[in-house]
């Protein structure tokens, strides 16, 4: 037995010792830096520590942009879930042998790069891009129609990049479900709605839950998207982080700023697994 | 007891598709057009492809795109496969809880979070400011726990008797690891080391905070160019990335489709199973 240990520590170390130096040690870094303040050639004193930053994280000319992170994030998850549902659900009931094939065709976009993928929308959407250049061609507009650079835009680039993100958990969740429920909710009389929302929705909620988180964490970090899809005037907190390292070079309050973003994520992750919890168990 | 086939889902799963398939494939149409303007299609071309072997910044930044997966592939694949190994092993108990906890973070933190913390660490720890060690070290912190997650699916499936055979025929460990346990797992190695090239390959978000002069990878380069508005040329160059990278991933799905199929095989008598 304790030979076996040995082994397993073997084989466990390497890898975790990794994760430990190279990611676990440099969020504890976030922190310290966070408590710290900047000098006057951009880099960061750690002689008195204290919450300046955070307390510069809550004034009030800041909040627009926590808000439009949080409003960017939710609407990208609502909107995610409520397209990926009802594929997921065609491919779990309807997929048949090609149930793999399909399920490779959901992942295959979102293993090309993201930065390519948002660009195309860019060529899709802009003033003189494809929708535009249709519309113009057709007569039904007489200018180009702001497409590029709005709140829609940033929204639209975001659902599409996490979508895969909301179709498998929900898949997996679906597929779990034993049709033969919903056919005993059928044979009691209860309409083909009646049977989804009573029946197929409430137990394939763990799916819809972990869908929300998969498409929320990324979507509320993500800086490329509304940089690249919502123009140089929308800012959120990922793309003030960004500009904080590598621009202005405020690594304190960046780092202030990164640390509530993973106490949010932590909170709202931990959170949603006990809901989810409650959910299976009661 | 199937329900017949539901046209109207059926019509929305193949708009679904051509939503997420759409725009990939517009890119690649314009990477051929012949205009510089590329809003209308002018007739085929394919003279934008040779232009980017002119461009000496792309190349250079296509090098150290490479050089750094091929440093993230290798030691990730290492250091992923071991881990998945010894979790399968370990398969419970609180050091399992540990080590699963700390494998799943990585995946749940933002990036722009783990950018930032691995820019602090390297800066105030060596005072380095970007250099393609930093950047690899920063690819396979994020890498290796995808490549971990999908060898302990393959390893958990294994017969710990095999091993066992082996040593019991006199093999050493390490006999009966590269000979007996290696090859069985060897198509989810495959495919761990394939998908982690993919994300090495890809990622902007990390390596952003990580790259300093001279040592630019390719995503950066194309996404400081397509601030400044859309050109062909980053078409050609887009299309190319997204057929070598589609392939990639492919092979690595045949690759894991594979390992499964083996798997089911060595199983007597077969686990009965839901389609």
């Amino acid at each position: 037995m304790i030979r076996d240990r040995r082994r397993d520590a073997v084989f466990l170390l390497p890898g975790l010792a990794w994760l430990v130096v190279f990611f676990a040690v440099p969020l504890a870094i976030i922190f310290v830096v966070s408590l710290g303040t900047r000098d006057q050639f951009g880099g960061v004193i750690l002689d008195h520590l204290g919450l300046q930053n955070y307390h510069r994280a809550l004034e009030p000319d800041f909040v627009p942009t926590v808000a439009n992170s949080l409003r960017y994030a939710t609407l990208t998850t609502v909107f995610s879930i409520a397209i990926a549902y009802p594929i997921a659900y065609w491919i779990s009931r309807y997929g048949g042998r090609r149930k793999n094939l399909l399920l490779i065709l959901v992942m295959l976009p979102f293993w090309t790069s993201w930065v390519i993928r948002t660009y195309a929308w860019m060529i899709i959407l802009r003033d003189n891009g494809v929708v535009n250049g249709i519309l113009g061609a057709l007569g039904l507009t007489d200018g180009p129609i702001q497409l590029l650079n709005t709140d829609f835009s940033v929204v639209l680039g975001m659902t599409y990049g996490f979508l895969p993100f909301a179709i498998l958990p929900l898949y997996v969740s679906i597929d779990r479900l034993d049709p033969s429920l919903v056919a005993a909710a059928r044979d009691l009389y209860a309409s083909g709605r009646a049977a989804f929302w009573h029946v197929t929705l409430p137990l394939t909620m763990p799916g819809v839950i972990a869908a929300a988180l998969l498409t929320f964490i990324p979507a509320i970090g993500d800086f490329v998207t509304p940089d690249l899809l919502g123009g140089a005037q929308t800012t959120t907190i990922a793309k003030v982080i960004q500009t904080l390292f590598l621009s202005s070079k405020d690594w304190a309050f960046g780092s202030a700023l990164a640390f509530l973003l993973i106490v949010a994520t932590i909170v709202g992750t931990v959170g949603t697994l006990r809901i989810l919890r409650r959910e299976v168990i009661g | 007891m199937r329900r017949d086939r539901n046209p109207l889902l059926k019509l929305y799963a193949l708009a679904v598709y051509a939503f997420l398939f759409a725009p990939i494939v517009i890119l690649i149409l314009f990477s051929f057009n012949d205009s510089k303007r590329n809003f209308i299609w002018r007739g085929f071309t394919l003279k934008w492809y040779p232009e980017l072997f002119g461009d000496e910044a792309l190349l250079a930044a296509l090098g150290v795109t490479l050089q750094v997966a091929v440093i993230a592939v290798v030691a990730t694949t290492i250091l992923g496969t071991l881990l998945g190994l010894g979790l399968a092993r370990l398969r419970s108990g609180a050091a399992s809880g540990v080590a699963d906890t700390l494998i799943l973070l990585p995946m749940v933190t933002p990036e722009v979070v783990m950018g930032i913390s691995l820019l602090l660490f390297f800066a105030l720890a060596f005072s380095a400011n970007g250099s393609i060690w930093q950047i690899a070290i920063a690819h396979i912190a994020f890498s290796i726990s995808y490549v971990a997650i999908i060898v302990r699916a393959r390893a958990v499936s294994l017969d710990p008797r095999m091993e066992e055979a082996a040593r019991d025929l006199g093999a050493p460990p390490a006999a009966a690891f590269f000979h007996v346990t290696l090859p069985l797992i060897a198509p989810a190695v495959g495919a761990g080391a394939l998908i982690a090239f993919a994300l090495s390959f890809d990622d902007l978000i990390i390596t952003s905070f990580n790259a300093g002069v001279g040592s630019s990878t390719l995503p950066l380069y194309i996404y400081s160019r397509i601030r400044f508005g859309v050109t062909p040329e980053i078409n050609a160059i887009s299309t190319i990335i997204v057929t070598v990278t589609g392939v990639l991933i492919l092979a690595a799905m045949r690759f894991g489709a594979r390992s499964r199929a083996r798997t089911r095989a060595a199983e007597a008598p077969p686990a009965s199973e839901r389609s």
